[in-house]
């Protein structure tokens, strides 16, 4: 520093104050001003102020967290019961700094070892998570795990756990009681089975839908239009495309019978194959496999809208007397459905998905709501097989409105009269149905 | 002016020209809607089915071991195409009822237990609720259980095949087709007005993006 500076200074603050100035050491008498022994007291307190303000955080005086947050504590690893062994749950009690006010611990993360191998990272969690799946586990291999606080790039890790093997089970005793109901419907469709092919008559209520399908088809003879069957825009692998197919099965034969026209575009490649099989099947049953074509059946696109699009120039260009739109939709079904009905259409529609039914009702003649879309097959065709499941099912239908009767009463009288056995009762149905299926 | 702005409201208008009626430019942009997205899906397919789940899951860039499960994918795939001969079509036929096997097999346990066991296990609710400090009934509660109660029975009863809908069964068939009808009326509304949130996404595009009249 200039020696003039020091000078200065020295001369303000009034303190005994050496000054350096080439070689020689000068001693000053502190100056005797009142404006001075205030600054050198004013100071005094700054460097006071400003040494409390540096203290650690977590002082009395300052109640603040610590910088560095606390780790995870009581994180346990346990065996996914009932798998093939390729499954550890890790949970933890979240860092006592992981709270919404605080912004001082942006996450988690897991780390494994296997087989006593070096600890590498799993994955990254976000704070307030308490549980992490691994499901990259084999059940040969012993791992051990631990869990670490990020707070920005410091991390704080948590004790290690225990060594874990996973294990592989066979049998599942969770789902025992699904089990037990399962071979009761099973049961019952096998029964039914047997009962139809012995000849016994068994009872399908009339389904209000199914009964037009003929008069429909007979429409569409009459008129000389083709016949629009649209299977929704979903895969082989969804229930409602393969419940869609199986009553094509039973129009197509119709049509053959009929010599009537059948137009088919669909939205996934195995769809199409399996549609032209049917058809195929369907015209060689009615003896007139000559007359089959796999023009009939055209993939137009994967892309749900684009196939909208060329289905409703279809619809307006073909001028189809029938529309049948049996399967699974989703928000084309009014643009179809609408479409089908300002050209005048009769349209035969079913889903399973509630979201959509609406729209069909509200634009087509006939709509098969859910359940009646799975039954209408058995209800077309009479076969002993077909027959036998839909009454199997009614069997699984009795048992759930029975159970749940049942249920209600238990739960009442158990907690509004707080009678034990109901609530025995009740606790017993609740265990026979809360089956969790993972 | 920014041309791919200018081409999606050119298409978006031909689109929207089918509500006047069928005509050339609608079948325009149908056929270009159809081939683009039917081109696009193709290689979509091919890359993420052929290349990445097969191709790289049977031998892996990282050089580790490939899963040779996936072989099995593979020869069913080329099954498929024996439908091309029209000798061994048949041959086709065993990929399909395998895909459709195994999905009915994987799925059984899954939605019997949500879409059957515990919609039951849901239902068992207690008709009257009592509010557990006062001991008084809560009437709404009870009443919301008791639409719950007549609601699942009455709908469960229409779905039976087994019996004609007549005499007590028909007239408790028929409070639940009314209870289904309601349902679709309040999804037909709700459902309505998402689809006119995607009317406003393209107006809003016409308008703002592509014209610049709104801000």
């Amino acid at each position: 520093m200039p020696p003039a500076i020091v000078n200065f200074i020295a001369g303000q603050v009034g303190v005994q104050q050496l000054v350096v100035s080439g070689t020689s050491t000068t001693a000053q008498t502190p100056p005797s001003h009142p404006r001075a022994a205030f600054l050198v007291l004013l100071i005094i307190i700054s460097f006071t102020i400003s040494a409390i303000a540096q203290e650690p955080a977590d002082t009395a005086a300052f109640d603040l967290p610590d910088e560095r947050p606390a780790p995870p504590t009581s994180v346990v690893v346990t065996d996914f019961k009932y798998d093939a062994g390729n499954r550890v749950d890790i949970t933890w009690v979240p860092s006592i700094d992981d709270q919404p006010e605080l912004t001082l611990v942006d996450g988690y993360t897991v780390y494994r070892s296997a087989n006593g191998g070096d600890y590498k990272l799993l994955d990254s969690l976000l704070p307030g998570i308490s549980m992490y799946e691994d499901e990259e586990v084999t059940p040969d291999s012993v791992y051990t795990y631990y869990v670490a606080t990020m707070s920005g790039k410091d991390t704080v890790q948590s004790v290690v756990t225990q060594e874990i093997r996973p294990e592989w089970e066979l049998v599942n005793f969770d789902l025992a009681w699904l089990f037990v109901i399962a071979v009761i419907i099973s049961g019952s469709i096998v029964w039914f089975i047997w009962r139809a092919r012995a000849g016994a008559d068994l009872f399908v209520r009339k389904i209000a839908g199914l009964d037009a399908v003929d008069e429909a088809i007979g429409r569409a003879t009459e008129m000389g239009r083709p016949i629009l069957f649209i299977p929704g825009i979903l895969d082989m692998d969804d229930v409602q495309t393969i419940a869609g197919l199986t009553i094509l099965g039973r129009v197509a034969k119709q049509i053959a019978d009929y010599d009537t026209r059948i137009r088919m575009p669909v939205s996934r490649s195995l769809v199409m194959t399996a549609a032209r099989e049917t058809i195929k099947a369907s015209y060689q049953v009615a003896g007139r496999p000559d007359a089959y074509s796999d023009d009939m059946v055209s993939y137009v696109t994967d892309e749900q809208f684009g196939y909208v699009a060329a289905v409703d120039g279809i619809m307006v260009r073909e001028k189809p007397a029938t529309i049948f739109l049996l399967g699974a939709f989703f928000a084309e079904s009014l643009i179809l459905a609408e479409t089908g009905n300002s050209i005048g259409a009769i349209q035969i529609a079913g889903t399973a998905r509630p979201a959509q039914l609406p729209f069909f009702i509200a634009a087509c003649d006939f709509t098969l709501i859910g359940e009646e879309l799975f039954a209408a097959s058995a209800y077309l065709s009479g076969e002993p097989k077909q027959l036998g499941s839909l009454k199997g099912q009614d069997v699984g239908k009795g048992i759930a409105m029975l159970a749940i009767i049942l249920g209600m009463v238990a739960v009442t009288m158990a907690t509004a009269f707080e009678i034990d056995f109901f609530q025995m009762i009740a606790d017993g149905l609740n265990q026979v149905f809360s089956t969790k299926a993972e | 002016m920014d041309i791919s702005n200018f081409l999606a409201a050119v298409l978006t208008l031909g689109i929207f020209s089918f509500l006047y009626k069928d005509n050339p430019v609608y079948r325009a942009c149908e056929a270009i809607f159809v081939g683009v997205s039917a081109g696009y899906w193709a290689i979509v397919f091919f890359f993420d089915n052929l290349q990445k789940k097969f191709w790289e899951g049977v031998f892996p860039p990282d050089g580790s071991a490939g899963d040779h499960l996936l072989w099995f994918g593979a020869i069913l795939g080329v099954l498929m195409l024996f439908r091309l001969s029209s000798k061994i079509g048949w041959i086709a036929r065993w990929p399909l009822a395998f895909i459709v096997g195994a999905t009915a097999g994987l799925y059984m346990i899954t939605y019997f237990v949500s879409n059957a066991m515990n919609q039951v296990a849901d239902t068992m609710l207690s008709l009257i609720v009592v509010n557990d400090v006062t001991g008084s009934i809560i009437w709404t509660q009870t009443i919301g259980a008791l639409v719950v109660a007549v609601g699942v029975i009455s709908g469960l009863v229409y779905f039976f095949f087994s019996k004609e809908h007549k005499g007590v069964f028909g007239a408790t068939a028929k409070v639940g087709i009314w209870f289904l009808m309601i349902t679709f009326g309040a999804s037909f509304g709700y459902t309505v007005m998402s689809r006119m949130s995607l009317l406003i996404g393209r107006m809003s595009f016409l308008f703002r993006d592509w014209l610049g009249l709104i801000g």
